[in-house]
């Protein structure tokens, strides 16, 4: 059903994102883009001694975009930037494979519906993918999901 | 739906023609298909697949080569489609039908083949702000190699050329006015007949993209007066991979080769080779045969219908599912052309088109979501996709029914 998809948490944060804002003070920042449905997104990240202090985003998207980006600024705060890369691994293994479902992502279990919904796994990950821009330094181009 | 009626005339049996259409008596996700996205692809008639089939199980040789019998037929049969899309479009010869991949393939035979024999340094084309990517962007790459000029006819609010606007574009240096017929992301049906007649004042030639018409409406390239006219069999629910370019004999002449190769030669020498004959000219290598002979069909199939019942049936579910969408609060209708085909295009206030697309899907409603390879009209609108349910003359208005249902329920989840 559709509902494993549109799950409560994942509706909550798509209309009241967490940390959505720009921050002025960010020392990462990185923009994301998916050309196929036009989603856009710009992470601001406070970086210090490799721990991400804040997170923040501003964008335009649809419902798993938005909450993705949101329940990924809540997820990062207090991470390493080795950790965060590996919650991304994890969360992104979450979406694709058929590995069972482990409670260590917290929250961001919710997303495990995309995973029988292909066409959707971009929506989900285009938040990481720019936190991945963003963890490697300042970059010039937009990251792209395609 | 108590305060719609149905003004479907009585003699187009539509349940009869859904019968000929396979792929509509599945169900997807437990529910009945309904398919709203005609725009992208059609379907295709049993006649079209059994076409297919027939070539392959019986009837399969490479054609204009050999002397054996299959050959024969398979040669006779691909032939047969050009003469059917002769009629079908009213080209003066048989010899003006080229056949090509689809629309994108026939536009690019004209930017590459006319374009680069023709344009100059300084000189324009002309296209409008409601194009296809495909009408964009192999223009933009002759203009780019020439140093050309693309000019851009705006849109009104309701998504028609401003024909001022257009008129002020044309001039001295006007080499092409390359124009969709019909928009696939609005639906608006351009006035082509007066914006070819305003090109050719101006000393222009004209290029008619004609992948949303065909299938819709009744096409007469003389009338017109259209010097290239492209269109894609699959959209005119024939096979993928098989399209059109009718261009005027004298044109197609005076054009250079597309590519070079097998069937499109007359003599061939290490020194020198000169061309085939039109259409030949124009089609290099082994074509899409199979593709070819199930456009027949297709074409068939549509004659049989009757265009003009086709188009009316359409217009009739159009206004009803126009009139149906209005009625769902916080929905606004992209495109209101007075004059459209069966496209509508949406945006709900809130809702990403993404979200509405994999809620409907669900209910078995498949619709396009997205730009619609048409950015630069989406730029235009200021959104950045819309949800869009195109029609084609197997649909009912239950189907346009289910899909109110559907956005009910959109609305439910996400609200």
């Amino acid at each position: 059903m559709v509902h494993d998809l549109y799950q409560e948490i994942i509706l909550d944060h798509s209309k009241r994102p967490r940390n959505c804002h720009p921050m002025e003070d960010a020392n990462r920042r990185a923009e994301g883009y998916n050309p196929l449905c036009g989603d856009k997104l710009k992470l601001y990240l406070k970086v210090e001694n490799d721990v991400v202090k804040d997170v923040s985003f501003v964008g335009s998207g649809c419902a798993i975009s938005t909450a993705s980006a949101s329940l990924m600024t809540e997820s990062l705060k207090g991470k390493t930037r080795a950790e965060a890369l590996k919650v991304m691994e994890k969360f992104h293994d979450l979406l694709t494979t058929d590995s069972p479902v482990t409670q260590e992502l917290g929250k961001l279990v919710v997303f495990c519906g995309v995973r029988d919904y292909p066409a959707r796994v971009k929506c989900a990950t285009l938040a990481w993918h720019t936190l991945k821009s963003a963890l490697n330094g300042v970059v010039e181009e937009p990251v792209s999901t395609e | 739906m108590s305060t719609l009626t149905s003004v479907v005339p009585a003699s187009f049996d539509v349940e009869r023609i859904r019968e000929d259409f396979p792929v509509l008596k599945q169900k997807i996700h437990g529910k009945p298909l309904v398919y709203l996205d005609n725009a992208a692809t059609s379907q295709k008639p049993q006649s079209v697949i059994d076409a297919i089939v027939k070539f392959y199980t019986v009837d399969c040789a490479n054609i204009h080569r050999g002397v054996h019998e299959l050959s024969q037929r398979s040669t006779a049969a691909y032939e047969e489609t050009r003469a059917k899309t002769k009629r079908f479009i009213n080209a003066r010869t048989r010899n003006e039908i080229i056949f090509v991949r689809g629309t994108t393939e026939g536009i690019n035979l004209v930017t590459f083949s006319w374009g680069r024999t023709n344009v100059r340094e300084g000189d324009e084309i002309v296209i409008a702000g409601l194009e296809h990517h495909s009408n964009i962007v192999p223009w933009q790459i002759l203009c780019e190699e020439k140093g050309a000029r693309l000019r851009v006819i705006p849109i009104n609010d309701r998504g028609e050329l401003i024909l001022e606007e257009y008129e002020k574009l044309l001039g001295p240096r006007t080499r092409m006015v390359a124009i969709g017929h019909v928009s696939n992301a609005l639906g608006t049906i351009n006035p082509v007949r007066q914006i070819i007649e305003m090109a050719h004042r101006a000393g222009a030639l004209t290029l008619v993209d004609g992948a949303q018409a065909v299938p819709h409406m009744k096409v007469d390239v003389q009338a017109l007066d259209a010097d290239f006219y492209a269109f894609s069999g699959h959209k005119v629910f024939g096979p993928t991979g098989i399209g059109v370019l009718y261009g005027k004999t004298k044109l197609l002449n005076a054009m250079p080769p597309y590519q070079g190769g097998g069937d499109m030669i007359r003599t061939v020498t290490f020194e020198k080779t000169t061309y085939n004959d039109l259409p030949y000219k124009f089609e290099a290598g082994t074509p899409d045969i199979a593709g070819g002979i199930g456009l027949g069909a297709a074409l068939d199939y549509v004659a049989h219908i009757g265009i003009d019942k086709i188009a009316a049936y359409e217009h009739d579910l159009l206004l009803y599912g126009t009139q149906a969408l209005s009625q769902i609060p916080g929905l606004r209708i992209i495109g209101t052309a007075r004059e459209k085909a069966a496209v509508l295009s949406f945006v709900i206030e809130g809702i990403h088109p993404h979200d509405i697309g994999t809620v409907l899907d669900r209910q078995g409603i498949a619709v396009r979501t997205g730009h619609h390879c048409a950015q630069p009209v989406m730029d235009r609108y200021q959104v950045p996709a819309t949800t869009r349910a195109s029609l084609a003359f197997y649909n009912t208005i239950g189907e346009i029914d289910a899909l109110i249902d559907g956005l009910k329920k959109v609305k439910e989840i996400f609200s």
